[in-house]
């Protein structure tokens, strides 16, 4: 029961968030030009807190090393990201280079 | 273009990220059964909160049995950015019926806001509504419909193809379009940080307070005149 509480309050602020300035729009001319700059920061900011511990973490310690296979299959994918912007290259080379990295002993 | 042609165009320009956009649904139903939601609600979750990182949070903090409280209000948190693509789509939805605005909002996530905000910027006379719908609905679709497939089948996948690890690769797809100045740079750096800083802090807040350290810290660096 409680766990359907967790879904309904998670899908009613997520819905909040996402309705907000559309249906505001109209009755507010323009979003404010600093409004939307901080607004900018919010997807970096939440994105790399997701990643970053991913590939850092393992079983809840901090990995950095060569025998990290996520941390170096990781780094792969990020340089794939930033030259191509394409999520399926990235996806694709990161899972990739994971599995290689699993045959190596 | 005819509605029906731009709604088409919709489904094939979302094409490519389906095969990154199943496997997170795949992921978030196998792993929350583990974590103990039960297949029916979980399938509801995807289909109302629809945002895997969200619920993949969520199945992670109730798992290590974190309140429910914060259970909830990560979710709420990690999807803060969606208030950013509302923001930045709601001109393109001025056209809109309120009742059609609505229903636009709750497809709003990375991929669909993406898609939508390049083709709208692309062609002025593509049919806002029938190709957004497009890319929706096959976004929608395959996220629900794997989900349920995770439900169904996730204890009788190998651990050694290792799929959840598609999902931090995916947020990595999107972190680097996102990451475009100094501010932004900061942004990323200060909350990927404190989030492995403040992995196994009380009650699982870890996420909460890197996303806010992070946004802090970037408006502080632009105050600042980082890279002006």
């Amino acid at each position: 029961m409680s766990l359907w509480l967790v879904v309904a309050a998670a899908a009613a602020g997520t819905y909040a968030l996402r309705v907000s300035f559309i249906a505001l729009f109209g009755r507010l001319d323009d979003v404010p030009p600093r409004v939307e700059r901080v607004l900018s920061y919010v997807p970096p900011a939440v994105l790399a807190a997701l990643v970053l511990p991913e590939l850092v973490l393992s079983d809840g310690a901090l990995a950095v090393s060569l025998g990290n296979d996520r941390l170096l299959a990781g780094a792969i994918a990020a340089v794939v990201a930033w030259r191509t912007e394409d999520m399926l290259a990235t996806v694709v080379v990161g899972m990739a280079a994971l599995y290689a990295l699993s045959l190596v002993p | 273009m005819s509605q029906r042609a731009d709604f088409a165009a919709g489904v094939r320009d979302s094409l490519p990220t389906l095969p990154a956009n199943a496997p997170f649904g795949f992921v978030v139903g196998a792993a929350a059964v583990q974590a103990g939601f039960s297949g029916v609600q979980i399938v509801a979750m995807s289909a109302t909160v629809f945002g895997g990182a969200s619920q993949l949070a969520a199945i992670d903090l109730l798992a290590s049995d974190a309140p429910l409280v914060v259970v909830a209000l990560t979710a709420v948190v990690v999807n803060l950015r969606y208030t950013m693509y509302s923001a930045a789509i709601a001109p393109h939805f001025r056209r809109l019926s309120e009742r059609w605005r609505l229903v636009c909002a709750q497809f709003l996530l990375d991929t669909t806001f993406a898609i939508a905000v390049t083709e709208y910027e692309r062609d002025e006379d593509t049919d806002r509504l029938a190709y957004y719908l497009g890319i929706a609905a096959a976004i929608y679709v395959t996220y629900v419909g794997g989900t349920v497939a995770g439900v169904v089948f996730g204890d009788r996948v190998p651990d050694g193809l290792q799929l959840d690890f598609a999902v931090p690769l995916l947020f990595l797809a999107l972190l680097a379009p996102s990451v475009s100045d100094e501010p932004t740079a900061v942004a990323a750096a200060v909350g990927g940080f404190v989030a492995v800083a403040a992995v196994g802090a009380p009650m699982n807040v870890g996420v909460v307070i890197a996303g806010l350290a992070g946004v802090t810290a970037a408006v502080l660096a632009d105050g600042a005149g980082v890279g002006q």
